[in-house]
């Protein structure tokens, strides 16, 4: 009986006394942390994708709020994201537009030059001789190393290569980061023209790797009225300020490479024919 | 002196290996080896709570367990004093070294559970060791830990590349990889220390 006892008493005592030092330590420890942090992080969606460049959405409300960061960074959330993080702070937000990533490569039918067996991994193949399977050097390979950065379950292979799913795209570009080819890239989610190709080799470069390659031909910045799409360095690119989706650029591309349909959603319009 | 210390350190980092050969921690062992720099993370901060444990744990057994004949309460009084030692050390932490506190991040909290940390308090006492050679199997077998789990982080890297049957995909061949491993440190057991 007396051990039992003993035993509780010791217990009790050592519990408490851990207790009180506890709490005396949290008061002496104590850190001031500013009260709109926690509201600021509840805003946020808690993926911790780091698509605004901070490790975490916590980190990056830390930095909202000294002032090294501003509101409307994170992609994820989105629009109602940033609103909610405004009235925190009780600031007025932009609204931003919405981005999602883009696979600029629709090149299925892309030429091998070898067969490779190696890691099936895009920056594993790219460090072989002769930088990957592909004539082309600027498409994408198809390993799918993008899959394993989405946290959204937004990206898939499909015919080989790479896809974006926009509804589920938060536009976080944790694919583009880790892509070795630097295909993908941030276009509007209301974008309906697209130049869905990489290459930024000269036209008969372009031909031996691929059959739907952009060329440059540049008949797309000649039909175009609003002065919105240009050949820059062999490639047409599209300046989405200007750009009201007409789609006289798509009419007029030879390769069938620029899509009056939002190439996202079918991306068979543009398959070689 | 010098002698039997490093024997106990060696005997902790390789021989008696916490994870390998006592399969001790293999929760965060298997939770936190997907990525070489969080499992480095977890692995400092396991060895400076084991080293902090088992001074105290030492200190609580041998000036109140024992005097009042309650060892048979270890457990249960080390599994409290770890505890609020980690939670102390945190507070600590997070006031004076913030830098330390963001590094070790959600590691520290979650190392109070940690079957490794109560193992090495319980294993002290069991082989009756002095302060000082507590103190230097805590800190050896938490380098022991560190070194298992950075290893290991190194070989799930390269197995996330690997083309794996399907039904093997993820923790099941990270289990069968980390037997290949702890059979590798069966090779130390061999050797006779001292």
């Amino acid at each position: 009986m007396e051990g039992i006892l003993y035993a509780v008493l010791v217990l009790g005592v050592m519990g408490l006394v851990f207790g009180l030092v506890l709490a005396v330590a949290s008061r002496i420890f104590a850190v001031k942390t500013d009260e709109r942090l926690e509201p600021l992080v509840e805003a946020l969606p808690g993926a911790n994708c780091g698509g605004c460049g901070f490790s975490g959405c916590s980190a990056y409300a830390q930095a909202v709020l000294d002032g090294k960061a501003k509101v409307g960074l994170c992609a994820a959330g989105g629009d109602a994201a940033t609103q909610q993080m405004a009235k925190v702070l009780g600031i007025e937000a932009e609204t931003a537009q919405r981005q999602v990533a883009l696979v600029k490569c629709s090149g299925y039918d892309a030429k091998v030059k070898g067969y490779y067996d190696g890691l099936q991994d895009c920056l594993a193949a790219t460090k072989v001789a002769g930088r990957g399977p592909l004539v082309c050097k600027y498409g994408c390979l198809g390993f799918g190393t993008c899959l394993s950065a989405c946290k959204f379950d937004a990206i898939h292979i499909e015919n080989g290569r790479a896809k974006v799913d926009p509804e589920k795209c938060t536009g976080c570009m944790a694919c583009a980061k880790v892509c070795p080819r630097n295909v993908i890239v941030p276009v509007p989610y209301s974008a309906d023209i697209v130049v869905a190709c990489n290459s930024k080799s000269k036209g008969p470069a372009t031909l031996r790797g691929c059959d739907v390659g952009c060329v440059g031909c540049s008949k797309c910045e000649q039909v175009c009225s609003y002065d919105a799409i240009h050949v820059e360095g062999n490639l047409a690119m599209i300046d989405y300020d200007k750009c009201v989706s007409c789609g006289l650029c798509a009419d007029a591309c030879p390769r069938h490479l620029i899509s009056d349909s939002n190439l996202r959603h079918d991306m068979d319009l543009v398959a070689p024919r | 002196m010098i002698g039997k210390l490093f024997t106990i350190a060696l005997s902790a980092i390789l021989v008696e290996n916490f994870i390998f050969s006592q399969f001790l921690g293999i929760c965060p062992f298997m939770g936190v080896s997907k990525k070489p720099n969080t499992a480095l993370g977890m692995g400092f901060a396991v060895t400076f709570v084991m080293t902090l444990a088992s001074a105290a744990t030492w200190a609580v057994n041998q000036y109140l367990l024992v005097p009042l004949k309650l060892e048979y309460m270890q457990t249960v009084a080390f599994i409290l004093v770890i505890a609020a030692l980690v939670q102390l050390v945190e507070m600590f932490l997070q006031k004076s070294v913030p830098a330390l506190y963001q590094a070790l991040g959600i590691y520290l909290p979650l190392i109070t559970t940690n079957c490794a940390v109560l193992g090495v308090a319980l294993l002290n006492i069991q082989k009756g060791y002095s302060f000082l050679e507590s103190v230097v199997y805590g800190f050896t077998g938490g380098l022991g830990f560190l070194l298992a789990i950075v290893l290991f982080s190194f070989v799930r890297e390269r197995i996330d590349h690997c083309d794996c049957p399907k039904a093997f995909r993820g923790f099941p061949i990270a289990l069968i990889a980390a037997g290949l491993v702890a059979l590798a440190f069966m090779g130390f057991s061999g050797m006779s220390i001292g």
